[in-house]
């Protein structure tokens, strides 16, 4: 039988990166575990034998469980009733089966009940999960919940909360509000410290917010009166069963159906602080963030590979002309370019969570124990490279992911357009993916940092440095080009005294040092396994293309051709 | 009442559900290595009816029984992963060739050694012999009450057990004594999931056989934990008649297997008329496919 996991080379192949052996080791501190907890492992090999083991069966309740269940949830999605969610009746099985399987809160340490997961396989869980589904993915994901919980708060709190997402608990984190949307620092919902009660109480209204009606809310409020900008912002843990929080509509949506988007009411609700007062928007909602989006790295590599799927199945049973259209030209070049945008999104994807693996397992160990000069080197290393590749990861995955999806309906023809298949939810799922958790204009804000401070430049030299067979030195040369022009880019970029012209082209700029970047990615995956090295040949003469047009634009753009975009400003 | 014995019978099978163009060998027997060994589909139905009840009476025991050559240990361990809490593999090279008579007498014969036990549950039948026999041949050599066909185990109280079975044209709900044998039907609900906290925990759990193969650091640290062994019993383990067992003490004997390949090409379309299908009923008669 099909299987997710098993069916998908890739993941294995990123399973086994050599960086994993540091990444284990780092998590599994030494493998002191095993003498306490009969499940923990007992060295590398144990480790990665049970994540490979475990990633089958996601693979397995993916394939039998929530996949069949995605079209029905589609339909009917989640029903508002006296103030409360209740799922469609697919989203409750599949929360029932993921949570006898063990799957909740697989990313936590195991006194709280969890599995002590790494970054790299729990982000393979969620990247099978949402080409099962998309909208259920999701509820899911959100158990990144509690994640922050166990960075941020402290031991009470987790003492309180952690334990409970092993039996199934679900979480939400409550953002955004009517007048704040990408603006976070503009929120307003109020949360007062009640002496009588001996509680914080919260009150205010929240919108958009994903699963909102969570057993465990992360609740982002104004606790600094008369205050009006981040600084005056904290994070808060709302328990669904203390009341005071009724959600008063549920948003009817293009796509991700299933996963339901709530208008929160907050009524003296009672909450507890996490961690400092103050640090809620500056420290922990850009941690939360973070972690959202490499989520929604996932999702954009799982919605792709489900749509590159039924696209090729398509391609390879229709038959016009008497033949399969995959032998028509037109058709197999989507295919690949498909294929190819995938893999790339997938080697930047599972790139950047070895780089957060890295780093976060580190700050763990920082709380035991002072770490080495080294070890703090390290740390600072491999944060700063998480910092920029996260959003690039967040920008060109879903980017791609929406290409691909675009694409699989344009291969399928006018059968695409009909209900019929389930390539018509897909395309609808995807088109969120570059809104949410930071449109791909803010991605951009985030990423330019990269360009700006030179980082991806110093490691695209990283990459400049390995040795590659003979047959790849093609590749390596083009690259080496394409850096030149790269960096030819941003010097006429940054020339003008307006910044409002590298603004301009700060996108063009962020994406020319992204097309590079999974370039090398893709040479060194086929350095380690031959089958990569078409994609990678086929990657780089394609990006090499696509950056020369950027970097033409670039060229020819003078600060008074800025002027012409600007007309319908007034 | 709390903490009941329950043993659950399972059989690893070629998977026949997916059987491609290499199923058979020339000679008309499974050509078993081209076939995935899986877990008999029906057995996991009657796994998850056995957690069922273990859900209800926490302290209850259950335990996995099978017979097969050492491979066979991996559905103990995939049971292990779903919630079963010990398994037994019944393996000696004198059970080879055993028909259903044969296997459900040395079923019967390791179940003795399990006594005092209050339910066996097994799936109706198995997905390679399609027999439906094991279960009750086992409930008669034991002497101990059969339901068979069941889709759901409901209340269990006083010794007794209400059971309701899935018929063909409805469903009967049924009270017997324990210890009782049940044989469970597709109808019933799906087997729960492996559980990955026990995967990682018993994922090591071996037969002494497959211990053999581990390293001497893996090895004493398996024994140094009981909950890694799984028991393999051998035919003097169970303390079974040889002549019962095996070629020897099956009575059913292969007379001819004949490879059907399906050859009919010719194809004839019917009106939805009285003339039309009474010819088609005539035909059916005629061949014998009815009748």
């Amino acid at each position: 039988m099909a299987n997710f996991y098993r069916d998908n080379g890739d993941l294995k192949f990123q399973l086994t990166h050599p960086l994993m052996k540091k990444i284990v080791e780092l998590k599994e501190k030494g493998y002191a575990d095993c003498d306490e907890f009969d499940y923990a492992p007992r060295d590398f090999e144990d480790a990665q034998d049970t994540y490979d083991q475990v990633l089958e069966i996601v693979g397995d309740i993916c394939e039998s469980t929530i996949a069949p269940n995605a079209e029905s949830i589609d339909q009917e999605g989640p029903d508002l009733v006296e103030g409360r969610v209740k799922y469609a009746r697919g989203t409750s099985e599949n929360l029932e089966v993921l949570t006898q399987a063990g799957l909740m809160g697989m990313s936590l340490p195991r006194e709280f009940g969890g599995l002590n997961f790494p970054v790299t396989p729990y982000v393979m869980a969620a990247e099978m999960v949402s080409r099962a589904d998309a909208a259920f993915a999701n509820i899911w994901g959100l158990q990144d919940c509690a994640e922050t919980i166990h960075e941020f708060a402290g031991e009470e709190l987790k003492k309180e909360y952690l334990p409970r997402f092993q039996y199934g608990t679900t979480a939400a984190m409550d953002l955004t509000e009517p007048d704040a949307g990408s603006d976070l620092q503009a929120v307003q919902l109020k949360a007062h410290y009640d002496e009588d009660r001996g509680t914080w109480l919260l009150n205010g209204v929240k919108r958009f917010i994903t699963n909102g009606d969570a057993d465990v809310s992360l609740v982002l409020a104004r606790s600094e009166e008369g205050t009006s900008d981040g600084r005056g912002l904290s994070l808060f843990v709302h328990d669904r069963e203390k009341g005071g929080l009724i959600v008063r509509r549920i948003e009817n949506k293009m796509g991700i159906k299933g996963s339901p988007t709530c208008e929160l009411v907050f009524r003296d609700a009672p909450a507890e602080l996490v961690g400092d007062r103050r640090m809620g928007l500056i420290k922990y909602v850009m941690a939360l963030m973070n972690s959202a989006r490499l989520g929604i790295g996932a999702q954009s590599v799982g919605i792709a590979e489900a749509a590159y799927r039924e696209a090729l199945k398509y391609a390879h049973e229709r038959e016009q002309f008497g033949k399969p259209i995959i032998q028509f030209p037109a058709v197999y070049e989507m295919l690949t370019m498909m294929r190819v945008k995938l893999q790339a999104s997938r080697t930047l994807l599972y790139e950047t969570a070895r780089y957060v693996d890295v780093y976060k397992a580190y700050n763990f160990i920082a709380e035991d124990r002072k770490l080495e000069k080294e070890e703090r080197e390290e740390l600072k290393y491999y944060q700063r490279l998480a910092d920029v590749f996260t959003p690039l990861l967040k920008l060109l995955s879903s980017e791609y992911c929406n290409q691909i999806a675009y694409d699989a309906i344009q291969v399928h023809g006018g059968t695409g357009f009909m209900k019929d298949f389930p390539v018509e939810r897909i395309y609808r799922d995807a088109r969120i993916t570059t809104i949410y958790e930071g449109t791909s204009q803010l991605q951009v804000v985030a990423a330019i940092r990269g360009v700006t401070t030179g980082l991806f430049l110093s490691r695209i030299r990283e990459f400049e440095t390995m040795r590659v067979s003979a047959d790849q030195e093609e590749i390596r040369k083009r690259l080496i080009e394409m850096t030149a022009e790269y960096e030819l880019a941003i010097k006429k970029a940054q020339k003008s005294d307006d910044s409002g012209y590298f603004d301009f082209h700060a996108r063009r700029l962020v994406e020319m040092a992204g097309h590079i970047i999974v370039g090398y990615l893709l040479m060194v995956d086929a350095e380690r396994d031959n089958t990569y090295k078409d994609s990678a040949r086929i990657w780089v003469q394609r990006a090499q293309a696509w950056n020369r047009e950027r970097m033409l634009l670039i060229h020819q753009f003078e600060p008074n051709d800025l002027a012409p975009y600007k007309i319908e400003i007034g | 009442m709390n903490h009941l014995r329950i043993i659950v019978l399972a059989k690893q099978v070629p998977d026949t559900r997916n059987v491609g163009k290499d199923a058979m060998k020339a000679d008309g027997t499974v050509n078993r290595g081209a076939l995935p060994a899986i877990y008999n589909p029906e057995d996991l139905n009657a796994l998850e009816q056995a957690l069922r009840i273990k859900d209800r009476f926490p302290e209850s025991e259950i335990v996995l029984l099978t017979m097969g050559p050492g491979r066979a240990a991996e559905i103990i361990r995939e049971s292990m992963y779903r919630g079963a809490d010990r398994g037994i593999l019944l393996t000696d090279r004198k059970f080879a060739g055993s028909d259903t008579l044969a296997t459900s007498y040395a079923l019967s014969m390791a179940i003795r050694k399990l006594e005092p036990y209050s339910l066996i549950l097994a799936g109706r039948q198995a997905i390679d012999g399609d027999t439906a026999q094991v279960g009750p041949q086992v409930a008669e050599k034991l002497g101990i009450p059969q339901v068979t066909y069941a889709e759901e185990i409901g209340e269990i109280a006083d010794g007794k057990v209400t059971v309701k079975r899935r018929l063909e044209r409805g469903v009967e709900t049924v009270v017997a004594t324990m210890p009782l044998l049940v044989t469970v039907h597709n109808s019933a609900p799906p087997c729960r999931p492996r559980n990955a906290k026990r995967l990682m925990k018993y994922k090591y759990a071996h037969t002494v056989s497959e211990m053999q193969h581990s390293n001497e650091d893996y090895f004493a640290w398996q024994n140094d934990r009981p909950y890694l062994r799984i028991d393999e019993w051998s035919v003097d383990d169970v303390q079974a008649d040889e002549n019962m067992l095996g070629l020897s003490g099956s009575p059913t004997k292969v007379k001819k297997i004949e490879n059907v390949v399906f050859k009919a090409k010719e194809s004839k379309v019917l009106a939805p008329s009285d003339a039309d299908i009474e010819w088609l009923v005539r035909e059916l008669i005629h061949n014998s496919t009815i009748g």
